[in-house]
């Protein structure tokens, strides 16, 4: 049994090393003078100082948050009007009928869903560049919102709205001071993760981009394409960094969330 | 006064799903009726039936089916050890953590791994085997592919194991049931949904890697994902690729169907 028990810990230790190899390989190379992803020559923060100086980089990683911000906040306004309507909808069938509409997108590839969007905004005349990278980014978040938020609103009784009505509140009072405080949870869940969606995409960027613009990812792309540059090294380990801070942020929203649940659980 | 919030709500989710989810998948059957030059054709179609489109459709499928097994061989055993841990929480999260990292930035880093001069062979120099070519060969595409597949492949599958009743498996270790007649007859039949649903979440986007196929398989793969992203920005071919697409799409279905929910 004991025996087992640590070949088991083996087996799991060799699947977080290779999960994270590849990851701490990266880093560690970003501070190599060598200038290769192999034989480490000596310590050296020329590579960060590079990511700073490149302007147009710059320009992009901008351009990347902006667009991520801009799309989370709007496609988390969507979901949650989304799931509202969703959860208005009594009948059944077309409840399920708008519920898998809404997965659509989730399960869609996304080449598909870039070439797709590619037809859409060429047919309809939007200019490729910022505009259709935004419109693209909303689209494909809005459905990660709706299920985030569906939940909590299923979770709420109805008897809450209900007392709330009887005690003389408008439906605009029921929402904002019942419902939305409510589901608030939900709402950060569903931003975080229109959020990372959003950074983390690169399929479908790469359809609707055209020329001019660019996100981090395509470009990370094209110049990978070129081969190794110790720049991508030093600039992905920023953005390791940065997803981190992004997860434990999003990990203690949810711990904080999940508290009472568990305490009323306990009762 | 219900209805008419109701209806509020409707309208911009409504125009979103019209705008986003049916027009697009309208506009890529109505492309895929067409030729290069505008004109109205069957001809992508018939195209699309040819061996050379046959054959890449066959081994699309059969790389995707390849990371699909790979991936749940090395997931389902994950999955299963890391229920049985203390902090358990944690170590999900922490197996997690590696898919919120930008893929482009993990398929680069198997660039450098894998590369001539790289980790991977330095560890075959010293172990004897010498130095091979790693990168832009099948093995390298697989094994890339399955290493950023594997978080979405244990998630549900440890939810899946989660859910299931600990009496159960103590019950049939007291009926005398082997641990490996216990797997086979009690756990994995009862985990099977979870399986399924890592598998849908798996193969279909594999069925469609086209960054992964650049740049680690080095144009050696050419998966339908990889097709489709050829004829639209490179060939500019859009209906031979909206074409690839109708069908990419119905494979898609299907495969919903056969590992669809039983709800």
């Amino acid at each position: 049994m004991n025996k087992t028990f640590r070949w088991s810990n083996l087996y799991l230790f060799a699947v977080f090393a290779i999960l994270y190899a590849p990851i701490i390989y990266l880093m560690v190379y970003s501070f190599n003078s060598g200038g290769t992803m192999h034989s480490f020559e000596g310590f050296t923060l020329e590579w960060y100082s590079e990511v700073f100086a490149d302007t147009r980089l710059l320009i992009i990683v901008l351009n990347t948050f902006v667009i991520a911000l801009l799309s989370a906040a709007i496609s988390t306004m969507l979901g949650v009007i989304g799931a509202l309507a969703i959860r208005h909808v009594r009948r059944r069938q077309p409840r399920n009928a708008l519920l898998s509409f809404n997965n659509v997108l989730i399960v869609s590839p996304d080449v598909i869903i870039g070439a797709s969007f590619l037809i859409l905004f060429t047919m309809i005349g939007i200019r490729l560049g910022f505009t259709s990278v935004l419109l693209s980014h909303i689209a494909f978040s809005v459905p990660i919102v709706v299920l985030m938020v569906l939940p909590k609103l299923q979770e709420m009784s109805p008897s809450l709205i209900d007392a709330a009505r009887d005690l003389g509140a408008s439906s605009l009072d029921v929402l904002t001071k019942v419902v939305l405080p409510f589901i608030k949870p939900g709402i950060f869940a569903g931003f975080f993760m229109a959020l990372t969606y959003s950074l983390d995409d690169f399929a479908v960027t790469f359809f609707v981009t055209g020329n001019g613009f660019s996100t981090l990812s395509v470009e990370i792309y094209s110049r990978a394409r070129q081969g190794v540059s110790l720049s991508i090294n030093a600039l992905s380990t920023l953005l390791f960094l940065f997803t981190i801070v992004l997860v434990i942020g999003y990990y203690f929203i949810n711990r904080r969330n999940s508290r009472p649940a568990v305490r009323e659980g306990g009762k | 006064m219900v209805n008419r919030t109701r209806n509020l709500y409707l309208v911009p989710y409504i125009t979103w799903i019209a705008l986003f989810v049916v027009a697009p998948i309208v506009l890529i059957v109505y492309y895929s009726f067409f030729d290069v030059e505008g004109q109205f054709t069957l001809g992508n179609y018939a195209k699309f039936f040819t061996p050379v489109y046959m054959r890449m459709t066959f081994s699309s499928f059969w790389y995707a089916l390849l990371i699909t097994l790979f991936s749940l061989l090395v997931a389902y055993p994950t999955a299963y050890l890391l229920t049985r841990l203390k902090h358990k929480q944690l170590w999900l999260l922490l197996i997690i953590l590696p898919s919120w990292i930008n893929l482009l930035l993990k398929a680069y880093a198997f660039l450098g791994l894998f590369g001539t001069y790289g980790f991977a062979n330095a560890v075959l120099e010293m172990v004897g085997i010498g130095t091979q070519q790693i990168l832009f060969t099948d093995f390298s595409f697989i094994f890339v592919s399955v290493y950023i597949f594997i978080p979405f492949m244990v998630l549900p599958i440890y939810n899946a194991l989660e859910e299931l009743n600990p009496s159960l498996v103590y019950a049939s270790r007291d009926l005398g049931a082997s641990s490996w007649t216990t797997f086979r007859r009690v756990i994995f039949p009862l985990t099977l949904d979870g399986v399924k649903a890592g598998c849908q979440a798996v193969f279909i986007p594999a069925l469609s890697l086209f960054m992964i196929t650049r740049l680690i398989a080095g144009n050696r793969v050419i998966t339908l994902g990889t097709a489709i992203e050829q004829h639209f920005l490179v060939t500019q071919d859009w209906g031979m690729g909206a074409t690839i697409a109708v069908f990419l799409i119905i494979a898609m279905a299907i495969i919903m169907i056969i590992t669809g929910n039983r709800r």
